[in-house]
C-alpha cells in the first residue's frame, strides 16, 4: 500500500529581504510518510516548525526545497486550490464563516466542487451526526450560536465534507476548556478508527499526541529529531523526548 | 411658516430643484462606489499603495468645496458649467470614505476565516466574493452612508456652477438677504441627509454577523 502523504527532505526558508541574503530557515530536511488509517502527530514546542510543516503540505506556504507527494503525485505541479480541496484542513481558531449557517459551512467545498444542493444537504446532515451534533437542531444555526466545542465539531465536519483521503489538523483542540477538550479527543479517536484517513495532527500537548497518534514526529528547531510510535517515544533517550515526557509527568 | 407658503406658491420649481439634487447625489455616489470599492479591494491586496492613495484622497477631501467647483470649470471634458462638473466634484468628495471603508472592512476580516477559506481551496476570487465582501459589507455600507450624507451637503454648492439643486434657493436667498429663501433650500437638504442616513443605516444593520 502506498503512502497517502510523503514528505521528502522538505525545507522552508523565509523569503530574504535584501540582495543575496537568505531568510531564516524554519523547517529543514523534514521527511516522513503517512498511510491511510494512520495519524502522524507532529509534536514540538512553539516555533519548532510543526505548523510550518503542515502548511507546506497544503501549500499555504511553498517549500523552498524537497518534494511533497499526495497520493503519489508531487504537489508542486498542481494548482494550489485544487490540491487543497482534496485535503481536509482544521485549525485551532476554526475559522467558520460567520455569515454562513452550519450547513453552508460544512457544504463549502462540495459547493465549490459543484455538487447539487440536495447532495450537499444530505452530506452536511450525515457529517453533523458523525461529529455528534443533531442535524435537526444545528444545521440552520450560525457559528455565533455555538459553543467552542460545537464550533470545532463543525470545523472537523467541514474538513471531511468532500471525503478527502488526507486531513491536516493544527492544534484543533488547543483553544478548548480541559473537559470539552478531553471529550473531543475521545471522540476523535473513534473517528480515526472509523474513517481510516491519513492524518497529520499538530500539537504541543504530549498526552494528546500519545493518545491520538499512531506515530509521533518530534520537531525541534525545524528538524524532526524523533519519529516513532508512542511506545517508542516513551522509551526514547533523546533529550527533547525526555523533556516533553517529564513536563507531562 | 413662510417657507410652507413659499413652497405652495412655487411647488413646481421646488420639486424640480429637489429632484435635481437627488439625481446629483445618486449619480455621484454610484460613480464613487463603482470606482471606490474596486480601489479599496486593490489597496487591501497591495498594502504598499495604501498610504499614497488614501493620502491623495485625504488631500482631495480638504479642498474647500466651492474652490473645487471653481477649479473644475476651466477644465476640458470633466469641467465646464453644469451637472457634469458638479458630479465630478461630488465623486471626489465621496471617494475617500468609500475607499477607506472598503479597505478597512476587507482587512478587518478575521484572519482565521481567511486561512480556513484558503486552506479549503477557495481561489482569491471565491474568497473575495463569498467571504471577504459579504463580511466587509457592513463597513463598506457605512462608508457609502457617510459619502451620501456629505454628498447631500456639498451638492447645495453645485448651484454655483449652474448644476441646479436645492443650492439655487440658498444662493438666491443669500444674494437678496432673504431667510425664507435660504431655509427653502437648506431645510429639505437637511431632511434629505437625515433620510439617507437613516435608510442606509437600516440596510447596514442587516450585515452584522455576530
Amino acid at each position: 500500500m502506498t503512502a497517502v502523504l510523503e514528505v521528502r527532505r522538505a525545507r522552508y526558508a523565509l523569503p530574504g529581504r535584501g540582495k543575496g541574503e537568505g531568510g531564516r530557515v524554519l523547517v529543514d530536511d523534514v521527511s516522513f510518510s503517512v498511510r491511510a488509517g494512520e495519524t502522524l502527530v507532529l509534536l514540538g514546542r512553539s516555533g519548532s516548525g510543526k505548523t510550518t510543516t503542515l502548511k507546506l503540505i497544503n501549500r499555504l506556504l511553498e517549500s523552498t526545497n524537497g518534494d511533497i507527494l499526495v497520493a503519489g503525485r508531487s504537489t508542486r505541479g498542481m494548482e494550489a486550490h485544487r490540491l487543497r480541496r482534496g485535503i481536509g484542513y482544521v485549525i485551532q481558531d476554526v475559522g467558520l464563516f460567520p455569515h454562513f449557517t452550519v450547513e453552508q459551512n460544512i457544504g463549502l467545498v462540495p459547493r465549490l466542487e459543484g455538487w447539487d444542493a440536495g447532495r450537499i444537504a444530505d452530506r452536511a446532515r450525515e457529517l453533523l451526526s458523525l461529529v455528534g451534533l443533531d442535524p435537526a437542531r444545528f444545521a440552520g444555526r450560525r457559528p455565533h450560536e455555538l459553543s467552542g466545542g460545537q464550533r470545532q465539531r463543525v470545523g472537523v465536519a467541514r474538513a471531511l465534507a468532500a471525503d478527502p483521503p488526507l486531513l491536516l489538523l493544527d492544534e484543533p483542540f488547543g483553544a478548548l476548556d480541559p473537559i470539552t477538550r478531553a471529550e473531543l479527543q475521545r471522540e476523535f479517536r473513534r473517528l480515526e478508527e472509523r474513517l481510516g484517513k491519513a492524518m497529520v495532527f499538530v500539537t504541543h500537548d504530549v498526552r494528546e499526541g500519545m493518545l491520538l497518534g499512531s506515530r509521533i514526529g518530534l520537531m525541534q528547531d525545524g528538524h524532526v529529531v524523533f519519529l516513532g510510535t508512542p511506545a517508542e517515544f516513551r522509551e526514547s533517550s533523546h533529550p527533547e523526548c525526555r523533556a516533553f515526557l517529564e513536563a507531562a509527568a | 411658516m413662510d417657507v410652507l407658503r413659499f413652497y405652495g406658491d412655487n411647488s413646481r420649481e421646488a420639486l424640480g430643484l429637489l429632484s435635481q439634487h437627488v439625481v446629483l447625489v445618486l449619480a455621484s455616489t454610484l460613480v464613487a462606489v463603482a470606482i471606490g470599492v474596486p480601489l479599496g479591494i486593490l489597496l487591501a491586496r497591495r498594502p504598499r499603495w495604501r498610504r499614497p492613495v488614501l493620502g491623495f484622497a485625504n488631500v482631495c477631501q480638504t479642498i474647500p468645496s466651492l474652490a473645487l467647483f471653481g477649479f473644475l470649470i476651466p477644465l476640458p471634458f470633466i469641467g465646464g458649467v453644469g451637472a457634469r462638473t458638479a458630479i465630478v466634484a461630488l465623486v471626489v468628495y465621496a471617494l475617500l470614505p468609500i475607499v477607506r471603508n472598503t479597505y478597512t472592512g476587507i482587512v478587518g476580516v478575521d484572519p482565521a476565516v481567511r486561512e480556513a477559506g484558503r486552506g479549503m481551496g477557495m481561489t482569491d476570487r471565491e474568497l473575495l466574493v463569498m467571504v471577504e465582501l459579504p463580511l466587509a459589507a457592513g463597513v463598506i455600507l457605512s462608508g457609502i452612508r457617510v459619502a451620501t450624507v456629505i454628498g447631500v451637503g456639498v451638492a447645495t454648492i453645485a448651484a454655483a456652477v449652474g448644476a441646479g439643486g436645492l443650492g439655487v434657493y440658498i444662493f438666491r436667498g443669500v444674494a437678496v438677504v432673504n431667510d425664507t429663501l435660504i431655509l427653502a433650500g437648506a431645510l429639505p437638504a437637511a431632511l434629505l441627509a437625515l433620510g439617507a442616513d437613516g435608510l442606509l443605516g437600516l440596510v447596514e444593520r442587516r450585515f452584522v454577523w455576530r
